[in-house]
């Protein structure tokens, strides 16, 4: 299968400062990416040469088997985007100016009755279309936003922080709005919001001072290792008598019984390995529960340089 | 599309007050500065009678209207050319362009087209006024033919070049202050020309009232046109060059 989006090699310098370097990843469809970063990691930049707004220093960029240099018009009528503020024209209403974005998408002049209705069904703007845009709330403008950058139904969909400025209700719709989005097309969107990068998408890339510093799949078939345990006891004995066994590096104590347990080593049998000790040693196990690595600590180890937790 | 751009921008700038508001003002000096003309032809008019080969209404009302008109376009075309695309970089609307498939030449055409519209109304109205003298006088239609010519060629260059300094900067003050500069200097440059004339025939060449001067006498030389013709062409092909580097630059 051919990827949607295919970046090889991506560089952006301003000046002397280099804001993305050697950023290559693919995304095929049915796949959501989430870019996450501090500020100033170079998410926008990344997201924007990918949009055809900025230029790459160095790298290519293909949308959907096009190279976006080389054939930017063609390249570009796959795509949508939503800047991180929307390019919104606060002098017109919801409907003219979705539909003067169709128009731009070179959608057919009998098609842009029905492609604005649908964009305006998804983001649930039916009810403002003869609004002014500049006297909408921000929450329905960031919709009107998203609304533009579907318009067309591109394959490719690019959202700089798409949930800015929306309550938790709108949030939650433009997640699902998101999840449906992704099932047939490529979507990548930035944000600094961790549990939306959990609920969203399928694939994680943490940029880190422009470099890539993480990518990790987040589908739950992958087999879950991991070298950190959570543990109940009845019995509980002395502290020390932990790191005596064998396998076990250190136990931190949570509360009165509860335990993390750290492994030496990990692999897939390593839970039930743990808890057969457990059981021999006869401190009544009441509890064992791998603990993850949470995105959270994946993101604050790389952003932050420390390692371990 | 460069037709869906140019619509969009028309829209846009007649749905603002500005677009309202200068028309309404530049009309009520033009009406103001037509009806002096007016008066002074009703003075001048008995002693006319008695000359040979008189000059008639054309050359005594139509000519310095559209002096006029050119002259205060010049002064409200910056202010229309630094929102076509100062303003757009300013407030991002900008992406919403660059991530269309739209090439940049088709964008600044657009864009062009869109100030030329408005300047179509400028140029109605004025025309409206000259031909309100058919009610009582008759018109040299060929003069008035090279007056209007020279009329949209000059506004035409002068949009052109506001355009061009729009793509400068996303300071739509500074686009405006930039735009004022360049055209005033275009309209003054030949003050250099002096009396003699030598070696300034350059600076005459570079100013636009040489050529838009002898338009408005009745003469349409090819040379003129040309010169209007390139200073538009010119700013347009710098204008596409300059919004692709916006791309670009480091």
């Amino acid at each position: 299968m051919e990827p949607l989006i295919k970046t090889e090699g991506l560089y952006r310098y301003y000046g002397k400062h280099c804001a993305v370097q050697n950023l290559s990843f693919e995304l095929y469809p049915g796949e959501v990416l989430g870019l996450l970063g501090p500020n100033g990691a170079g998410k926008s930049s990344s997201l924007r040469m990918i949009a055809g707004n900025l230029a790459p220093s160095a790298g290519k960029i293909w949308l959907d088997g096009v190279d976006l240099q080389a054939n930017p018009l063609q390249a570009k009528r796959v795509l949508g985007y939503l800047p991180e503020n929307p390019p919104l024209y606060p002098e017109l209403t919801v409907d003219e100016y979705l539909s003067y974005c169709a128009r731009l998408h070179c959608i057919p002049g009998c098609a842009v009755d029905e492609a604005v209705s649908g964009a305006k069904d998804r983001c649930g703007l039916d009810d403002v279309g003869q609004r002014l845009i500049g006297n909408l709330s921000k929450g329905y403008q960031q919709r009107v936003g998203i609304a533009q950058a579907i318009v067309h139904d591109p394959t490719v969909v690019i959202l700089d922080e798409p949930t800015v400025g929306l309550d938790p209700i709108q949030i939650r719709e433009i997640r699902s709005l998101i999840c449906d989005l992704g099932r047939e097309r490529s979507v990548i969107l930035s944000t600094h919001i961790l549990p939306e990068v959990q609920a969203t998408c399928s694939r994680v890339l943490i940029l880190h001072q422009g470099e890539q510093a993480y990518v990790a799949s987040l589908k739950d078939d992958a087999p879950q290792v991991s070298d950190c345990f959570l543990i109940r006891l009845a019995q509980p004995p002395e502290q020390a008598s932990f790191a005596a066994m064998p396998g076990i590096s250190h136990a931190d104590q949570l509360a009165c019984g509860h335990y993390r347990l750290h492994l030496e080593s990990a692999d897939v049998h390593s839970a039930s390995k743990l808890a057969e000790q457990l059981v021999q040693a006869g401190w009544g196990l009441e509890g064992l529960a791998p603990e993850q690595p949470g995105l959270e600590q994946i993101f604050v180890r790389i952003t932050t340089g420390e390692h371990g937790s | 599309m460069i037709l869906t751009i140019a619509a969009r921008e028309l829209r846009s700038l007649f749905l603002s007050p500005l677009a309202w508001s200068l028309l309404a003002v530049m009309q009520f000096i033009l009406a103001w500065l037509f009806l002096v003309q007016i008066e002074s032809f009703t003075l001048l008019q008995p002693r006319l009678t008695g000359m040979e080969d008189a000059p008639g209404l054309t050359d005594l009302i139509i000519v310095p209207l559209f002096g006029n008109v050119a002259l205060i376009t010049l002064l409200v075309i910056p202010l229309l050319s630094m929102r076509l695309i100062s303003e757009e970089l300013r407030s991002g609307t900008f992406s919403l362009l660059l991530s269309a498939p739209v090439s940049m030449s088709r964008i600044v055409l657009g864009k062009y087209l869109g100030l030329l519209g408005m300047l179509g109304t400028v140029l109605l109205i004025s025309m409206l006024m000259a031909l309100s003298l058919l009610a009582g006088g008759v018109l040299d239609f060929g003069r008035l033919a090279a007056c209007l010519l020279g009329l949209c060629l000059i506004l035409a260059a002068s949009a052109a070049i506001g355009l061009y300094i729009s793509t400068l900067t996303s300071q739509p003050a500074v686009a405006a202050v930039g735009g004022y500069g360049l055209l005033l200097f275009l309209w003054l440059i030949n003050l250099a020309a002096g009396a003699d004339g030598k070696g300034s025939a350059l600076f005459a060449w570079i100013a636009m009232p040489t050529h838009f001067d002898r338009l408005l006498s009745g003469l349409v030389r090819s040379s003129d046109l040309v010169y209007f013709m390139l200073c538009i062409a010119i700013c347009l092909v710098f204008a596409v060059h300059r919004l692709d580097s916006l791309r670009t630059r480091p």
